[in-house]
């Protein structure tokens, strides 16, 4: 637990002492602002919620959470830090939930500071602010998955494009598992079951309802079991494939 | 203290240790020396159980490395080869986390940094990133890392590689000194180094033991110079 905090501290304090914390941050606010304002009509649609602010959340990390979590093992690799840091006196586990909880806790940050915009509709109407909270929980939920993915990704490679790519085609195929240009595609040969199967993957689905003020515990189990699976699988192939 | 039998390792068929069988005791200073791709990261990355090896076995304290990795690790001391740092802390954020994660107590963390700072002479560099460090530096830091928490077991991969004249006799002087009640293992190229601080010299050639004495016995195993001695022996394996 001491070492999760420590490995924990020294990872987000390197978010902030290299730009990437900034332009990440920046990036972000600019992009969830303007695509709530302006391609989500917000004043147009007249109501006093937050439904255009997060129905493009999964769009957004679909390229940003990547683009965070693409450096995590790839970097250590390629600069052979993971040598240095796993001939220390601590579990690989220790090191994959340090760093992976550093980044989520990032990304929680940056989701925090868009607090404008919640200011914002509650000065313009009176929203259901339970709702908005919700909306916000299934929106961290959310990046938690997209960034156990692409963590996971991103140590089967000591390149960090590659990683980049692989978690987002990853993170695309979880994100529409649900619609028909997916399951169109393994409809032809696979069993019904299992096309059922992969609907019930989808983040779509388990973040709609959430972004509307529907808390559902199925949509917790969903996104906490994803990102453990991906943890774990994380964890092996690191203790698989350490060096080179 | 290391007890190592029969080691082998493959990587993609390709065999980088071959039945490799050494055992060093405390107090032994062991210089481990053979041209570039012999195996001697390889082996030292198997005696830190960062990689396990394809058959053989390592125990160290006893302990066999593959049941009981984690306690061993609290033992030794490590410089990877290349010394690999993390370039965004400064030198200093970086020991204190090395400390920590190290377990060293609360009180006695600014003192074991302060002491190897003071040791490895980097008092002018500890506020700047590492990645702004010459490779000098970045060597010495490095160097730091490992011996912070005083560990038993000393395993360092190139320590001097880097380092000008006056710096490479510093640390050998360094390595003299904590060599005491330790049990040390430096690779290099450099034969003279070998003399300099190894109790032991062992010469290995595409993953094989070739010799294993003392330095002095490598000087007068042959006539010519050093460099000779290790073109013989090294060389004669190869053809």
């Amino acid at each position: 637990m001491k070492n999760i905090f420590i490995i924990f501290n020294r990872e987000l304090s390197s978010y902030f002492s290299t730009p990437i914390a900034y332009v990440f941050l920046v990036i972000f606010l600019l992009l969830s602002g303007s695509f709530t304002f302006y391609m989500g009509n917000f004043y147009e649609r007249g109501q006093a919620d937050l439904l255009p602010f997060f129905s493009f959340h999964p769009w957004l990390y679909l390229f940003l959470v990547p683009a965070i979590s693409m450096k995590l093992w790839a970097e250590e690799r390629k600069s052979g830090t993971i040598e240095l840091i796993l001939t220390l006196p601590v579990k690989v586990k220790e090191v994959v939930i340090g760093k992976y909880l550093a980044a989520w806790f990032f990304i929680a940050l940056a989701l925090f500071l868009t607090f404008p915009i919640w200011l914002t509709v509650n000065y313009l109407g009176s929203p259901d602010n339970g709702a908005i909270l919700s909306g916000y929980l299934g929106s961290l939920l959310m990046s938690g998955g997209f960034l156990a993915i692409g963590s996971c990704m991103s140590s089967v490679t000591q390149n960090q494009v590659i990683a980049f790519i692989i978690s987002v085609v990853v993170c695309f195929i979880f994100l529409l598992s649900g619609t028909n240009l997916v399951l169109d595609f393994f409809n032809t040969w696979l069993p019904q079951g299992a096309v059922d199967a992969i609907a019930s993957l989808s983040f779509l689905s388990h973040f709609s309802s959430l972004s509307k003020g529907v808390i559902d515990l199925r949509d917790f189990i969903y996104y906490i079991s994803l990102i453990g699976v991906f943890i774990y699988i994380n964890v092996e192939l690191v203790n698989i494939k350490k060096g080179g | 203290m290391i007890e190592i039998k029969n080691l082998h390792k493959k990587y993609d068929g390709l065999t980088v240790v071959d039945n490799l069988s050494l055992s060093i005791n405390t107090g032994e200073v062991l210089g481990f020396l053979g041209p570039n791709g012999a195996g001697k990261s390889t082996t030292m990355k198997m005696v830190t159980g960062f990689i396990s090896p394809t058959s053989g076995e390592i125990k160290v304290k006893g302990l066999s490395v593959k049941d009981h990795v984690y306690e061993i690790k609290k033992h030794i001391g490590y410089l990877p080869e290349g010394a690999p740092q993390y370039g965004e802390m400064t030198a200093y954020d970086f020991l204190l986390f090395i400390a920590k994660i190290r377990g060293i107590e609360k009180n006695n963390i600014k003192n074991s940094i302060e002491s190897v700072i003071e040791n490895l002479s980097l008092h002018d560099v500890v506020n700047k990133r590492i990645e702004h460090l010459s490779k000098g530096f970045k060597r010495r830091v490095g160097i730091a890392q490992a011996i912070i928490h005083d560990p038993e077991i000393l395993i360092m991969d190139e320590p001097t590689d880097g380092l000008d004249p006056n710096q490479k006799y510093d640390v050998r002087e360094l390595i003299k000194k904590i060599s005491k009640n330790k049990t040390i293992i430096i690779s290099t190229h450099i034969l003279e180094e070998v003399e300099a601080v190894c109790t032991r010299a062992a010469i290995i050639a595409k993953g094989k033991l070739l010799f294993d004495d003392t330095p002095s016995k490598l000087q007068s195993s042959s006539t010519g110079s050093l460099d000779d001695t290790f073109r013989k022996i090294t060389l004669g394996e190869s053809d």
